[in-house]
């Protein structure tokens, strides 16, 4: 039997390392885009501010990327090092994606970074900025390739399993591409990344109007910000993702934790604004609900039924019961009889073979598992209510509070009086936390409600560890840890000495701090 | 041709082979200077001459490095997961000390404190000089085979421990490729500086150069009468699915060497490495710095050949459990895997090339002192 502490060691390990790639990456997404539009006015304009900008912002993506690209080197690694089960069960499939986005992708991303910097001097306006575009996009496509891949573990289509190599095999390749699950997925996060960039800007550029200081770069950054973020806000919410729970039995599972259904009702369901559910009694407390809204965003439609828990159970129960047998015929086949009576039997329980893998965290022969451990492997196909309940709620709250602070400011930019409302300025310098914060528990609310499931249905996650022992995975934790949070130390303290120092930093001789003769 | 299972086989092991080479001449130099700068580079001036010749081109470099383990997971699941998971340590030590190194190039110039810039420096020094010792260290244990098995459900368990690994052997090719990514390095920048800096290259050069070649004789007569190497006796049919545990493997000294009394034609390989060596030592002499580097680049490419012929079709043998070695029969993905993967690679693969050799374009040209002071707030 697999010992729990390594299975809880590895997912912490996993959960850090992803969570704090993931302060670098949205701020990458959005704020590429942001430089591309800068730079693209500027060579339209032929206004040096606009290249001063376009350099500014720029300076602040290289400090953020430099350590988005660091942390996202280690993620590259640790399918490998920390999931090696979960690597060869689903390499065939999981490993293409990810081989592409270094070919389609991070190449181009990498290559147009350097000459974004280096290559102000050396290219026509019209060549450089062809190459803040390429970089905005490789980056996004970057996403895209890494979104499929995550994609197919939440909703795994276009794949079979081949008992001979043991393992997931591709079967269709543009069904793993096209996975809706992961098209969603991928606009739901590039658009929260393009927020992110905004609220930056936006927030940061707040702070010079605040200090009156450096007006004219500062109203200009908050204005394309403003615009910017409000267009990504609203795709953010309205194509926020849970439309893309309907696909995939693990999907609805995450669906109906997340709103704590428990009970499936008569469509369109209503939608729980708050609540304190109670993952043992299946109820929840104190629910206040608006009728028919959750129907009609889970769904898209009014009349089909989102499935409450209990109704999942049961199927789960069916299942695993159906998983027993499908591990049996497996293990006969294994054992050399490979008549195809066995084999054709196998094949039609086969899709339920990770459901009996549930069981081997009970019992490692899974064939004489009892009726009370098949109803704790059902119990566990039930991630933990309460906290994607809440954690969504907050993802939610930010996003509508973002959502007020770029329609106001993109509104006041409109009929310029921003600098009327200082208190919307100092609103959004505090708010720049915030798209972060959704970011983090957007992840969370996604991968801990895929749990127990490393990839859906397929393979638990308990089985997709490598066999290494604890010791080793506190020293590659404690290195994590204290590596990662000096970098971020040193990360934050470069970015808050740019960010308080403003365009001075370009030394062109044009901003405040320059004119008064000072040095900050 | 036909892309029959069996040679989309054999294509994946030359497209693997061309990433790590990819990987070892782009991203090579740029671990070299990492190694020479708080050596070649004396003045802070001069430090920063040296990471503004890889500051704009590194990054892409790096992806080399990503995209071949991305190819790896791709194409040979059981492969990266039973080494990654099997060298976990080492490889852990590789990745923290990896993380200097965007970090160090972004952030060494931003502020102009010289304890700031000196610990960058030396951190950079770390992230250049043991990656290069610790790939050429893993590179030894391939050769030697590390003791994993696997069970019935294909999971594999390593039982060797981190201290094996920095064996006589494998510290042996770990110092082939410190001071083969020295030469590498130090040649690039003798390309790419003048007066001073390219002087201190040439004595560089000069003395890894020399190094390398002692310990690469070295390394090539132990693997024919010392080290152990593996044989194939028996395996189905080359094209099934794959699984590792249908094959019979012995071993035995010198058995490395097979392929090449098979096809003696191999052995030009080896020998273009130690000619194409002395002719980079010539080359960075008589200032025909840019054959220099060609020849530093052969020299590499071939060093990685001659030990990919020494194991084919081996990608990584089992010293406890020989049966339970992989090989590109037996952990290969799925023909569908492979087969698209290869379209994709015969695509991008020469696009990343053309627009990489568009960025060094631009690029051109030395680096100077100059170049520095006229960029102060925007170079490296």
């Amino acid at each position: 039997m697999i010992p729990e502490e390594i299975v809880d060691l590895s997912r912490l390990q996993f959960a850090i390392t992803a969570l704090y790639h993931f302060l670098f990456v949205p701020l990458t997404l959005g704020l590429s885009f942001i430089m591309a539009i800068m730079e693209s006015t500027y060579v339209m304009t032929g206004k040096q501010i606009y290249k001063d900008m376009t350099r500014f912002w720029g300076k602040l993506f290289g400090i953020n990327f430099a350590l988005g690209v660091t942390t996202g080197l280690t993620l590259e690694f640790q399918f490998g090092t920390n999931w090696a089960y979960y690597s060869h069960y689903v390499g065939d499939v999981f490993g293409v994606p990810l081989a592409l986005e270094g070919l389609v992708a991070f190449f181009l991303e990498s290559t147009m970074v350097g000459l974004f910097f280096f290559g102000w001097d050396r290219l026509s306006r019209v060549k450089h900025l062809l190459c803040t575009w390429l970089l905005a996009l490789a980056t996004n496509l970057s996403a895209l390739m890494i979104l499929v891949a995550n994609g197919w573990m939440q909703n795994p289509v276009g794949a079979e399993f081949n008992f001979e190599s043991m393992r997931m095999e591709v079967t269709s390749f543009g069904e793993v591409i096209f996975n809706p699950a992961a098209q969603v997925k991928f606009v739901h996060t590039v658009a929260a990344g393009y927020c992110t960039a905004a609220m930056f800007v936006l927030g940061i550029s707040a702070y010079y109007l605040l200090q009156r200081r450096d007006s004219a770069f500062a109203i200009r950054s908050f204005t394309i910000a403003a615009a910017f973020g409000f267009a990504s806000v609203v795709s953010v919410i309205v194509l926020g993702d849970e439309s893309g729970y309907t696909d995939g039995e693990v999907q609805k599972t995450k669906l109906a934790a997340i709103e704590a259904e428990w009970e499936t009702v008569e469509p369109p369901a209503a939608f729980t604004v708050i609540g304190f559910p109670d993952q043992e009694k299946m109820i929840t407390e104190h629910a206040i609900k608006i009728p028919w809204v959750l129907g009609l965003i889970g769904t898209r439609s009014a009349d089909e039924e989102i499935i409450g828990i209990k109704d999942l159970l049961e199927v789960h129960e069916q299942k695993v019961r159906n998983g027993i047998v499908a591990y049996g015929l497996l293990e006969q086949i294994k054992a050399g009889q490979e008549d195809t009576e066995i084999v054709s039997k196998f094949n039609h329980y086969k899709e339920d073979l990770g459901y009996g893998l549930l069981l081997k965290k009970y019992t490692e022969k899974v064939t004489d598992a009892t009726e009370q451990q098949i109803l704790q492997a059902t119990k566990d196909t039930i991630p933990n209510v309460p906290l994607l309940f809440w954690t969504f709620r907050i993802m939610v709250a930010c996003g509508f509070s973002m959502l007020f602070i770029f329609a106001f400011s993109f509104y006041l930019c409109t009929v310029k009086k921003v600098m009327q409302h200082r208190w919307l300025l100092w609103i959004a310098l505090y708010s720049i936390p915030l798209p972060w914060i959704a970011c983090e528990m957007g992840w969370i609310v996604a991968e801990y409600g895929r749990q127990p499931w490393a990839v859906a249905e397929l393979l638990p996650t308990h089985l997709s560890i490598s066999s290494r022992t604890v010791g080793e995975l506190y020293f590659s934790l404690a290195g994590f840890i204290s590596f990662y949070t000096l970098l971020f130390v040193i990360e934050m303290f470069l970015m808050f000495k740019f960010a308080r120092l403003g365009p001075s930093a370009l030394h062109t001789g044009r901003y405040y701090y320059e004119k008064i003769g000072g040095s900050a | 041709m036909t892309l029959d299972y069996e040679t989309l086989k054999v294509i994946w092991w030359l497209f693997i082979g061309i990433l790590f080479i990819g990987f070892a001449i782009m991203d090579g130099f740029d671990l070299g200077i990492g190694i020479v700068l708080p050596f070649i580079g004396k003045t802070d001036d001069e430090r920063r001459v040296l990471l503004n010749v890889v500051g704009p081109t590194w990054e892409g470099s790096q992806v080399w490095f990503v995209t071949a383990a991305g190819a790896l997971f791709a194409a040979w699941p059981l492969v990266y997961a039973t080494l990654f998971s099997g060298i976990y340590i080492a490889l852990f030590l590789v990745l923290f000390t990896f993380f200097l190194r965007p970090v160090g190039f972004d952030y060494r110039s931003k502020l102009p404190d010289p304890r700031w810039r000196n610990s960058w420096d030396w951190g950079i020094f770390v992230a250049a000089a043991f990656p290069a010792l610790l790939f050429g260290v893993a590179f030894g244990n391939l050769l030697q085979g590390i003791p994993f098995h696997f069970d019935n459900d294909l999971r594999s368990f390593y039982t060797g421990s981190f201290w094996a690994l920095l064996n006589p052997f494998a510290l042996l090719t770990g110092f082939i490729s410190l001071s083969m990514l020295t030469m590498h390095g130090s040649m690039y920048l003798q390309l790419k500086t003048e007066g001073v800096i390219a002087e201190r290259c040439k004595r560089t050069i000069f003395w890894s150069g020399s190094l390398f070649l002692v310990l690469f004789i070295l390394a090539g007569i132990w693997v024919a009468y010392g080290l152990e190497g593996y044989r194939i006796v028996s395996i189905g049919d080359l094209a099934a699915t794959p699984n590792p545990l249908k094959k019979v493997v012995e071993t035995e000294p010198g058995a490395w060497l097979d392929n090449y009394s098979t096809f003696p034609w191999f052995y030009r390989v080896p020998v273009m490495v130690l000619i194409m060596t002395l002719l980079t030592l010539l080359f960075s002499r008589t200032h025909r710095l840019i054959f220099g580097f060609i020849t530093s680049s052969i020299t590499i490419s071939g060093v990685i050949l001659t030990a990919g012929i020494s194991m084919y079709p081996f990608l990584l043998p089992s010293s406890s459990h020989p049966n339970n070695s992989l090989t590109i029969w037996d952990s290969s993905s799925s023909y569908m895997t492979l087969k698209v993967l290869f379209w994709a690679t015969l695509v991008f693969l020469p696009i990343i090339i053309m627009y990489t050799s568009w960025v060094y374009r631009v690029m051109r040209g030395k680096v100077t002192v100059k170049t520095i002071r006229d960029n102060q707030h925007t170079a490296y």
